[in-house]
């Protein structure tokens, strides 16, 4: 096991940086390390873990916006907020059932860190799009800030924003501040029984355009939809389609009415009431319905809602797979039996044809040391991301190879 | 106005125009080029007038390979280049030097694709703001950022801009609504970032770019996000006997899980002019009137905006008036929209664009009268209350050499007051020439030279419209084409 070190403030954490980055000493950065055991197999001397950078450190209910420093538990986050009727928009996910690790240890850092979104993206966007500033310190061990705590703010290049998804490879971040949302009064699901993969993205789409502000638009496979817990759905026996409403308790019934009429040809659906509701997309926030297994890997796969099925169906034709379609398709996750390259250069062909990118989530740490596990980026971008890493990192001590295997 | 300091051109580079003009010329045809000095001059200025200067050249490309091979020369040839969308920057953003060549994108306004089923659409960056809304309109989409400019400016402005509106209270700003975007680096290279997919692979370099003022490369075609019409939207009026009450409705609004689209503020000084302008109705007897949209169904609406009329009883209002019908609602928008057109007749003035927590808009608003009494100016203020954007209009007159003066020191210590409070310099306007020197009471040495680094890898001799943005004590190494040489943070 590689030095610990667990700084319990800023000038501490920049301090520490600043001596290995002296020391030229390569360092792997976690929050609550709910995740070491995915994404690709990181080569470091020392671990710096943020968990003891605890606290929300500013909140105005009535501006929507909230300041926390990196290392503080999303669940910490969320039960102040829901104390004030608030709440994250942008829904994170908990991927640590799904992945073998233990699940609700999720940093607030590590939530932007890997812009991870749950299935209420669809109509509020991103973490990204819902990050306002951060503090950070860089691989050269200095601390800067970029954005601030304002909604608007457009002074100088948005680095806050640009360091989403960077994995820690950029810079460490060590205080957050993003918006926050009030919590809806109340909310239904509409579920559509029996529709076939295209079908089904279909209805979502119809659904997605109408004014109706759809919070939730998620397709299940007969085999997928097997795996739900809900009461109500667990039986069915078919395919299912979700559409979530979200609104204040005196329109909730009229918005349903109108989205029933609007999706008419699609059939008659299911109903739940607030608490179905309110436990199945519960589900889908711990990806209950693609549980852990080393018998298969996970995939994730980003593309057109309309191109989603042909993927799908590209990827059958090779292998068994189980697909799980959220944000009306755009987003698909697809458990695979496990192989030798999880899949992955069946997974990558049937993605580039269609357009979109697949990243491996889950797979045994000897594949994802020897399969790219983030899709490979094109020469001019990768150029360019190669220019970032070096003016953040230039020795390339933060996360060596966590996102590309020479980078 | 004196005090902004413009660089010197490079004599070199103007001695060697014919030649350049002969190169381009070779490489892209004559027609794309204006050479003369009346077809220059029409490039002069951006919306920021005050600053002005003759460009040594335009070109008007029409495709991404006409931008490309105009870059490229430009680039193997040490010539400075100022991307241009329609010029309506407020900051001084598009401005040019003499020894510059201007780069407009205004011809490449085609629509490439729509695909409503996908909910996005992919254009050419010169369309204007308007015109993406008026394409899908007609499909019950829209664009959903929403300038006051949007009839004249560009996508790629609004991309350069991070370009916001009244209603992005609700739908966020530019970043928030675009997809990807095909941009030329400055040595040619056409590179696509983002792209049709909601999630991007690797690095966010499209956050990079969406607000980067023409520093990293020029964008050519972007695809954005297509937002459903909503079924309606009406306003309201809540006019008050002052700022604080004002400020704390748009709080109990907001605490009251309410998300409005809009809440727009004006003072006093603001709903005269207006008033006097359009006849929008608006009462004149109040010290604060707050126009606040929501959207919805009929009955929804209804709902909402008796909720609100509610809250605002808390606050001992002196008129709440709900707009009854499309007409009214047309004429309560109309005075807003009208507003800084309406100043502008009675006077000239400087319109100023920072934001605050809102928790500190009376504070503000108390400390701007005072800033721009103590230089014996009179200020009017507009602004986006739901999200703390202030536009403090500094009335001047233009013809007084020290007025202006004055209004431009105003300005400055008004934005400095922003970031005081805990906000920031501009909220949609930009930095460009105007804010420039100021970006260090916002951002520390180390956090500037973060932005400059950046800039630097994707245009590693400065030559996409340099001089704007960074302080120009900070950046003239690199301004120099001295990249490698880029100053470490202490
Ligand atoms: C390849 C891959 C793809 C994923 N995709 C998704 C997804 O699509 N949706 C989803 O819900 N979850 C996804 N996750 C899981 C998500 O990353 C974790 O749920 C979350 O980050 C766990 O928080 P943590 O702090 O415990 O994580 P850790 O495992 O400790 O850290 C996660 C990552 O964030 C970095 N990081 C942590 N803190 C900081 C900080 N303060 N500053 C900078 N970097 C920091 C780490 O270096 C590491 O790269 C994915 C994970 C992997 C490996
Ligand atoms: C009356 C009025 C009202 C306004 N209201 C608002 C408002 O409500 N909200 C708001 O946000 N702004 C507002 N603005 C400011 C301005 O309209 C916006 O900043 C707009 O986005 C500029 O677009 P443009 O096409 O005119 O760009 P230009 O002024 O031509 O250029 C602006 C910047 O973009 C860069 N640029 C232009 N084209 C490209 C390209 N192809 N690639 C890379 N960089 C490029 C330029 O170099 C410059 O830095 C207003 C302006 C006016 C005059």
């Amino acid at each position: 096991m590689s030095e610990l070190f667990r700084p319990a403030a800023e000038w501490e954490l920049q301090s520490m940086i600043a001596r290995l980055a002296r020391e030229k000493r390569g360092i792997e950065v976690v929050g609550h390390g709910a995740l070491r055991n995915t994404g690709r197999v990181a080569s470091s001397d020392v671990v710096l873990t943020t968990s003891g950078l605890k606290g929300v450190t500013l909140y105005e209910p009535t501006e929507l916006v909230m300041s926390a420093r990196s290392g503080t538990p999303v669940y910490e986050i969320e039960s102040v907020l829901a104390a004030r009727g608030q709440m994250l928009a942008f829904e994170p996910v908990d991927l640590g059932p799904t992945t073998g690790a233990p699940g609700g240890a999720l940093s607030i850092g590590g939530v932007f860190a890997t812009n991870f979104s749950g299935s209420r993206r669809i109509s509020v966007g991103s973490a990204r799009d819902n990050l306002l500033g951060v503090r950070a310190v860089n691989g050269r061990g200095e601390l800067f800030k970029s954005g601030g705590r304002v909604m608007k703010n457009v002074a100088g290049l948005d680095v806050a924003r640009g360091l989403t998804g960077s994995w820690g490879t950029l810079a460490v971040m060590t205080e957050v501040t993003f918006k926050v949302a009030p919590l809806p009064q109340t909310m239904q699901t509409l579920a559509f029984v029996g529709l076939p993969d295209d079908l089904a993205i279909e209805a979502l789409s119809v659904a997605m355009a109408t004014p109706l502000e759809v919070s939730g638009a998620v397709h299940l496979p007969k085999n997928c939809a097997e795996r739900l817990k809900v009461a109500k759905l667990k039986h069915v026996g078919q395919s299912l389609t979700l559409l979530r409403l979200e609104t204040f308790s005196t329109s909730i019934d009229e918005r349903k009415e109108k989205l029933k009429a609007a999706l008419k040809v699609y059939g008659n659906p299911i109903e739940l009431d607030p608490e179905e509701t309110f436990s199945l997309w519960s589900e889908f926030r711990t990806l209950s319905v693609m549980p852990f297994s080393t018998d298969t890997s996970l995939w994730r796969i980003s593309t057109l809602p309309t191109k989603a099925p042909e993927i799908v169906a590209a990827i059958q034709k090779f292998m068994d797979a189980v697909a799980f379609y959220d944000w009306s398709g755009a987003l698909v996750w697809l458990e695979v039996p496990a192989a030798a390259d999880a899949g992955a250069a069946d997974v990558r062909r049937a993605v580039a044809v269609r357009g979109g990118h697949a990243t491996l989530i889950r797979a045994e740490p000897e594949i994802r040391s020897t399969v790219d596990v983030f899709e490979p980026l094109k020469p001019e971008i990768e150029r360019l991301t190669r220019g970032i890493k070096s003016a953040f990192d230039p020795n390339g001590l933060l996360n060596r190879g966590r996102m590309y295997a020479d980078f | 106005m004196p005090h902004i300091e413009l660089p010197e051109p490079d004599v070199g580079v103007l001695r060697r125009l014919p030649i350049l003009i002969e190169g381009l010329k070779s490489r892209v045809g004559q027609d794309l080029l204006i050479v003369d000095e009346d077809g220059r001059r029409a490039y002069e200025t951006d919306a920021f007038t005050s600053y002005r200067r003759v460009p040594m050249l335009v070109v008007l490309p029409r495709t991404t390979e006409e931008v490309s091979k105009i870059l490229k020369y430009c680039h193997e040839n040490d010539v400075k280049v100022i991307p241009r969308g329609a010029g309506t920057s407020l900051c001084g953003g598009s401005l040019p030097t003499e020894d510059a060549i201007v780069l407009c994108i205004s011809k490449m306004n085609r629509v490439i694709e729509i695909d409503y089923a996908n909910r996005l659409a992919r254009l050419e960056a010169g369309i204007t703001n308007l015109q993406i809304t008026a394409q899908v309109a007609a499909e019950g989409f829209f664009y959903a950022p929403d300038p006051s400019s949007q009839l004249a400016c560009t996508l790629a402005g609004n991309l350069a801009m991070n370009s916001g509106g009244a209603h992005c209270l609700k739908y966020g700003v530019t970043t928030h609504n675009i997809l990807g975007v095909k941009m030329v680096l400055i040595d040619g290279t056409v590179v696509e970032i983002g792209g049709s997919a909601l999630e991007r692979n690797g690095y966010d370099l499209l956050s990079l770019v969406i607000g980067s003022e023409g520093q990293l490369g020029v964008i050519t075609e972007a695809t954005v996000k297509l937002v459903p019409s909503p079924e309606g939207a009406r306003p309201m009026m809540i006019g008050f006997r002052s700022p604080e009450a004002a400020g704390s409705c748009v709080s109990a609004i907001i605490a009251a899980g309410i998300i409005p689209v809009a809440i727009e503020y004006m003072d006093h000084a603001a709903i005269e002019v207006c008033e006097a302008f359009a006849g929008a109705g608006y009462p004149l007897d109040v010290e604060a009137l707050l126009i606040v949209e929501v959207e919805g169904s009929e009955s929804e609406i209804g709902i909402l905006l008796g909720r609100i009329a509610e809250i605002a009883a808390r606050f001992d209002p002196k008129t709440v008036q709900i707009s009854a019908d499309a007409d009214q609602s047309a004429r309560i928008w109309a005075g807003r929209k009208a507003a800084f057109g309406a100043i502008g007749r009675i006077s000239d003035y400087l319109c100023m664009d920072g934001t605050i927590p809102l928790a500190q808009l009376p504070h503000a608003l108390t400390r701007i009268s005072q800033i721009c009494a103590e230089y014996g100016l009179k200020v009017a203020n507009i602004f986006h209350a739901g999200d703390g954007n202030l536009h403090p209009l500094i009335l001047y007159d233009a013809n007084s050499p020290e007025e202006a003066n004055n209004a431009e020191m105003a300005g400055e210590a008004i934005l400095k007051l922003c970031v005081e409070l805990g906000g920031c310099l501009t909220g949609e306007h930009g930095v460009g020439i105007e804010k420039r020197e100021l970006m260090t009471t916002q951002f520390s040495a180390t956090d500037l030279t973060v932005q400059m680094r950046i800039k630097t890898v994707f245009d590693p001799t400065w030559r996409l419209n340099p001089a704007k943005v960074f302080p120009l004590a900070f950046s003239d190494v690199m301004r120099a084409g001295n990249a490698a040489s880029t100053p470490e943070a202490a």
